[in-house]
């Protein structure tokens, strides 16, 4: 194998430097979460738990986005016959399970 | 162990070397390798903290919401209904609630207005979500004028103004008083938007939901766990829906990296040949390329997971922001808990950095077998 002589000019050093930087940044990151704390999610609970919310304020465009847990069948589609459902959000926003599967009310 | 030591460094140090001599290629690999985790990353990390925030939240949902459904549809519920729930064994409590929406021409915004039922409002004043006052530019103490169901202005004076990191789960709201809310809905009086449900015993619920009913023919029970599961499979679908548009950037980068590192250039067939001449034998050659390899693909890795990780606990993820707004005018400001799961990174790990480093070894294990003055000819 070549061996370089001058050990100071060694190519690998800036490589291995670099290398270190961002492991010990990513490192940082995973303790960074593994600290972090749920007061902001837990004072939202207390909140959900007082106001009696059932929805995330996802976006709030169309009724079936924003309390997408308490969308029926026809929300999405009531604005005339054969209505579209016509709100980017519904795209992006599947309808709740309990509707596609077998919900309790039928 | 020094000696093996110093090995390793040296053949770094030549890596290194060899990965300079192609700079602006390996550069550019780099780079691109890089935005695909830094986005299936940011994806990952979205939809994981999202989830998990949400089933923290709507951990405290009421048990049960109850709907009264006419013709298919979401119907006012009256009071007759709240009473008869009331006799029915295991719950708790019952609560008729006034909520609804209200479209403000102002902002061109819609509103959840709400009835709160853990504390009184006043008549005249108005609690607002952080979303409401900012589109308002409202602040504690001012007039906000909202127009009631007959068309007359009606005057509420702002008594608090719910703070940011509530967001999530009350951006939109604007909590009044019963008459103010009757007066802008146009709601007749004694009639409820939906029955919240309090039961005693979780394994309950279903038989409460059960009883609602057969003594409710015409409602629709709504239970905790399925608001849970809706949101748990929203961001399922959501991030499904996002991987399947970064397919493309994979397979592009895929073609790119197999390209890359499958198919040796005439250059790395010489430099192997003269290596091999000069001594090296296949594992040292392998050894070097597979430290090239895992060097690329270790530091966009990391370097990638690393800059997802502020884009969606720093910043936000204004990147998918856009996708979460659609049409509407306010938003909630997502400041998410930082949370990774170990999985998903083990799984991203095993998706990016082991294929693109084997990948590399084949075509070099060949061209390292071969007799070195078959390789350079």
């Amino acid at each position: 194998m070549t061996m370089p002589t001058a050990k100071s000019h060694r190519p690998g050093n800036p490589v291995l430097a670099l290398l270190t930087f961002v492991a010990l940044m990513f490192v940082g990151v995973l303790v960074h979460a593994a600290w972090a704390s749920d007061a902001t999610a837990l004072a939202n609970r207390e909140r959900v738990r007082a106001l009696g919310l059932t929805d995330l304020c996802l976006s709030t465009e169309a009724r079936y986005t924003r309390h997408l847990s308490q969308a029926d069948y026809h929300t999405p589609f009531q604005d005339h016959p054969v209505a579209l459902e016509h709100f980017p959000s519904g795209t992006l926003i599947a309808p709740p399970p309990h509707l596609r599967h077998a919900p309790l009310s039928q | 162990m020094h000696h093996f030591l110093n090995r390793q460094r040296y053949l770094l140090d030549y890596t290194v070397a060899a990965l300079r001599r192609r700079r602006a290629k390996n550069l550019g690999l780099l780079t691109v390798y890089t935005a695909l985790v830094f986005l299936v990353a940011s994806v990952m990390l979205f939809s994981h903290a999202l989830k998990r925030e949400a089933a923290l939240m709507l951990e405290a949902a009421p048990e049960v919401v109850v709907q009264k459904v006419t013709a298919g549809r979401h119907d006012l519920l009256p009071a007759a209904h709240v009473e008869a729930l009331r006799g029915i064994r295991g719950v708790r409590k019952v609560e008729g609630r006034l909520w609804g929406y209200h479209f403000d021409p102002v902002v061109a915004a819609n509103y959840t207005l709400m009835v709160p039922s853990d504390r009184k409002v006043a008549a005249g004043t108005a609690i607002l979500g952080s979303g409401v006052a900012e589109a308002r530019g409202a602040a504690v103490g001012d007039l906000l004028s909202l127009r009631t169901s007959n068309g007359r202005a009606l005057p509420l004076r702002v008594v608090e103004v719910m703070p940011h990191e509530s967001a999530l789960v009350a951006a939109d709201l604007l909590l009044l008083s019963e008459r103010d809310f009757l007066a802008i809905s146009g709601m007749p009086a004694g009639f409820y938007t939906d029955v919240a449900l309090s039961v005693a015993h979780p394994r309950e619920v279903r038989t409460v939901a059960e009883k609602v009913l057969a003594r409710l023919p015409d409602s629709r029970p709504i239970l905790r766990e399925e608001i849970l599961r809706t949101y748990a499979a929203l961001f399922d679908w959501r991030e499904g829906l996002l991987l399947v548009l970064l397919v493309t950037s994979g397979l592009a980068f895929a073609m790119l990296a197999w390209e890359k590192a499958s198919g040796l250039s005439a250059d790395e067939r010489r430099e192997i040949g003269i290596l091999k001449a000069v001594g090296w034998d296949t594992g040292d050659v392998m050894r070097m390329k597979l430290l090239e390899g895992g060097l690329l693909s270790l530091l966009a890795f990391m370097l990638g997971f690393v800059l997802a990780y502020a884009h969606v606990f720093a910043f936000g993820a204004p990147l998918f922001a856009s996708a979460l707004r659609g049409w509407a005018v306010l938003y909630p400001e997502v400041r998410l808990t930082p949370a990774v799961d170990g999985l998903q990174l083990v799984g991203l790990f095993l998706l990016t950095v082991v294929p693109y480093t084997a990948a590399t070894l084949i075509p070099v294990w060949r061209a390292a077998v071969t007799d070195p003055d078959a390789v350079m000819r």
